[in-house]
C-alpha cells in the first residue's frame, strides 16, 4: 500500500512556536539595537555610545567618575555580594537536605520554595515592613545597600538552592564511597568528588542570582525608598523619562553582559540544563 | 560529637528558615492588627483590615481578581503554544532544534527589563494599542512559554517513541495519536509547566508595568505605585497585608496536607 500524502511530521509543530520567539524575541532585541544606534530622525549615529560614556562631559577618562559608572559599579558590588551570600547560604541548606536521613526531604525542600508562591512585591513588601519596624529602613546610605542585598538575597534565595540541590541529590554514592574506602577523610571527599560534581547546579543557580540582582530594581527601589539605584533602575530611568535611545544602548551593553556571563557558565550547552526555577518541583 | 554536628546543622536551617519565614508571619500578625501603621504599634484585634479587602467596592480584591484572570489566561496560551513547540522541537532536525532551543533560553536568562523594554519598544514600534491587553498578554507570554518548553522536552526524551509509530501504525490519524498517545505521556510536564506560568504571570512586575494599559492594575503594580506615589490611604496597603496572610495560610494548610500525604505513602508502602 502507497501513501497518496506523506506523512504529518511533528516537526512542522515547531512552526507557530518558531514565528512566535521570531517574532516577538528576536525582532526586538534588533529594535534595541536600532535604537541604540539612530537618532531620532532614525539616522545612524553613535551620539548616544558617546552619551554613555561622556555623560559628564569630561571626556573619556570622566566615564569613570560619572553617574553612570558609579551605578554599574554599585550594581555590580550589590549583586556580587547577594550571589555570594545566597551560595553561603544555599549550598549548605541543599546540601543537608539532600544528604539528611528523613523520608520525606522533598516536603523539607518545599518549605524553601513556598514562599515564592506568594507574590513577590507582597513579599518585598513584608520585608519592608519589617525593616520599618526595626529601623532600619532608609536610615542611612549603608543601611540601604545592606538592605537591597538583604532584599536580593531574601527574593532569589529559592532560586540558588533547587538547582544546587537537584545535583548534589544525582550523585551516584559509591563515588563517595570509593573516596572513603580509598582512606579520605570526609572532608576531602566533600572537596574532591561532591564539591566538582555539584558544579553545575552551582552556576545554574549563579547565574539565576547573579543578573536578576543586577536588574530587580523592584527590590532596590522598594526597600530603600528609591535611594539606591542600580542597572535595571538605570534603564528604567531613561524609559520612563522618554530617553529611548539612552536606555536602549544600556539595555544592549546588559544583554552583552548576560549573554558572556552565560556562555561562561555554560547556559547555553543543552546537556546542562539543570532546572531553574524548579521546573521538575512541581 | 555527632550530635553537636547534627544540632548545629539543623539550627542552621532553622534559622534559615525563620529568615524566610519572619517578615511573612511579621505582615500576617499585623492584618489582624487595629492600626494599619506599622510604626503605631499594636493597637487591638481586629477582622478591619479583612472586611476593607473583600468588600468588592475596593479596589484591592478586584486587582487581585484580575491578576489572577490574567494568569490564567496567559498560563493557559503559554502552555498550548509551549507544548506544541516543545513537542515540534524535540522532533525538529538537530541544527533547527539546537537554535530553537538557544531563543528559547534568551528570556530565561535576560534581564527581565530589558525583556520588557524590548517588546515595549516592539510595540511602539508597529503602534500596537496597548488598551486591547494584547501586548500585555503577549509580553507575559514571552516570559512564561519558555519554561513551558522547558519543563515539557525532558518528558519527551522519556517518553517510549515506538508508541507513537505504533499506534500510526495501527491506523490513527496523527492528530489522534498526538492526543491519546503523546500527550498524555507528558501530561506531567505540561501541568509543572502550566503552574510554572501562573506563578511567573503572577509574580511579573516589569512587563506588565511596560505593556498594560493605564487603567489596568496588577496585585504587582498597584502595590508598587501605593509606594512610590505614597498618596494613597494606607487602608489600601493593610488590606494587602491581610491578603499576603491569606495566602501565607494556604501555603501551611498546602504543606502541612503534603507531609501527611507522603507520611500516609511512606507507610502504605510499608504494609
Amino acid at each position: 500500500m502507497t501513501k497518496a500524502k506523506p506523512r504529518f511530521s511533528r516537526k512542522l509543530l515547531a512552526i507557530p512556536y518558531g514565528l512566535f520567539l521570531a517574532v516577538f524575541v528576536v525582532i526586538p532585541l534588533f529594535i534595541i539595537i536600532y535604537y541604540a544606534f539612530t537618532d531620532d530622525a532614525g539616522k545612524f549615529t553613535f551620539e548616544y555610545v558617546r552619551v554613555f560614556f561622556n555623560e559628564s562631559g569630561k571626556g573619556f577618562w570622566g566615564f569613570f567618575t560619572s553617574y553612570n559608572f558609579k551605578t554599574i559599579m554599585q550594581s555590580l558590588f550589590i549583586s556580587l555580594m547577594s550571589t555570594v551570600i545566597c551560595l553561603l547560604i544555599a549550598y549548605p541548606v541543599a546540601y543537608i537536605i539532600a544528604k539528611c536521613k528523613l523520608k520525606n526531604k522533598s516536603v523539607l525542600l518545599l518549605l524553601f520554595i513556598v514562599p515564592m508562591w506568594v507574590n513577590f512585591v507582597l513579599r518585598i513588601n513584608a520585608l519592608k515592613e519589617l525593616f520599618v519596624w526595626i529601623g532600619i529602613y532608609n536610615k542611612s546610605d549603608t543601611w540601604n545597600i545592606v538592605n537591597t542585598i538583604i532584599g536580593m538575597v531574601y527574593d532569589f534565595l529559592p532560586f540558588m538552592i533547587l538547582p544546587i540541590y537537584t545535583t548534589i541529590i544525582k550523585i551516584d554514592k559509591s563515588y563517595l564511597e570509593a573516596a572513603k574506602d580509598l582512606g579520605a577523610t570526609p572532608a576531602r571527599a566533600f572537596i574532591k568528588v561532591t564539591l566538582p560534581l555539584s558544579k553545575a547546579g552551582i552556576m545554574s543557580g549563579v547565574s539565576m542570582v547573579f543578573l536578576p540582582s543586577m536588574t530587580n530594581y523592584v527590590v532596590s527601589n522598594y526597600l530603600t525608598f528609591r535611594n539606591v539605584k542600580i542597572i535595571g533602575k538605570l534603564i528604567d530611568d531613561y524609559f520612563t523619562g522618554d530617553l529611548w535611545h539612552d536606555g536602549s544602548f544600556i539595555a544592549l551593553v546588559l544583554l552583552l553582559f548576560m549573554f558572556l556571563v552565560t556562555w561562561l557558565t555554560g547556559g547555553f550547552s543543552p546537556d546542562e540544563q539543570t532546572d531553574t526555577r524548579g521546573t521538575s518541583l512541581w | 560529637m555527632v550530635k553537636v554536628k547534627s544540632i548545629l546543622k539543623w539550627a542552621f536551617i532553622g534559622l534559615i528558615l525563620l529568615f524566610i519565614y519572619f517578615p511573612i508571619i511579621f505582615l500576617t500578625i499585623n492584618s489582624f492588627n487595629a492600626s494599619d501603621m506599622i510604626q503605631s504599634g499594636w493597637m487591638g484585634f481586629s477582622w478591619e483590615h479583612y472586611a476593607y479587602f473583600f468588600n468588592f467596592e475596593n479596589e484591592p480584591l478586584r486587582v487581585v481578581l484580575q491578576t489572577i484572570l490574567l494568569a490564567l489566561i496567559v498560563a493557559f496560551l503559554s502552555t498550548v503554544l509551549g507544548t506544541v513547540g516543545a513537542i515540534g522541537i524535540f522532533y525538529s532536525k538537530k541544527r533547527a532544534s539546537g537554535m530553537l532551543s538557544a531563543v528559547n533560553r534568551i528570556p530565561v536568562i535576560n534581564a527581565e527589563v530589558v525583556t520588557a523594554i524590548s517588546f515595549a519598544l516592539f510595540v511602539s514600534f508597529f503602534s500596537i494599542d496597548k488598551s486591547t491587553y494584547v501586548p500585555l498578554v503577549l509580553g507575559q507570554m514571552i516570559l512564561c512559554t519558555p519554561f513551558v518548553v522547558l519543563s515539557v522536552i525532558p518528558k519527551l526524551r522519556q517518553m517510549d517513541n515506538n508508541l507513537y509509530e505504533a499506534a500510526l501504525d495501527l491506523g490513527a490519524s496523527p492528530a489522534k495519536a498526538l492526543f491519546t498517545v503523546i500527550i498524555p505521556q507528558i501530561l506531567p510536564g505540561i501541568i509543572a509547566g502550566f503552574l510554572l506560568s501562573v506563578t511567573l504571570s503572577l509574580d511579573d512586575y516589569v512587563i506588565a508595568a511596560y505593556t498594560k494599559p493605564d487603567s489596568f492594575k496588577t496585585i504587582s503594580t498597584h502595590i508598587y505605585g501605593l509606594d512610590k506615589n505614597n498618596v494613597i490611604g494606607p487602608q489600601i496597603k493593610a488590606a494587602y497585608w491581610a491578603f499576603t496572610a491569606i495566602i501565607f495560610f494556604i501555603i501551611v494548610a498546602v504543606v502541612i496536607a503534603a507531609n501527611v500525604l507522603s507520611y500516609k505513602n511512606a507507610r502504605s508502602k510499608k504494609k
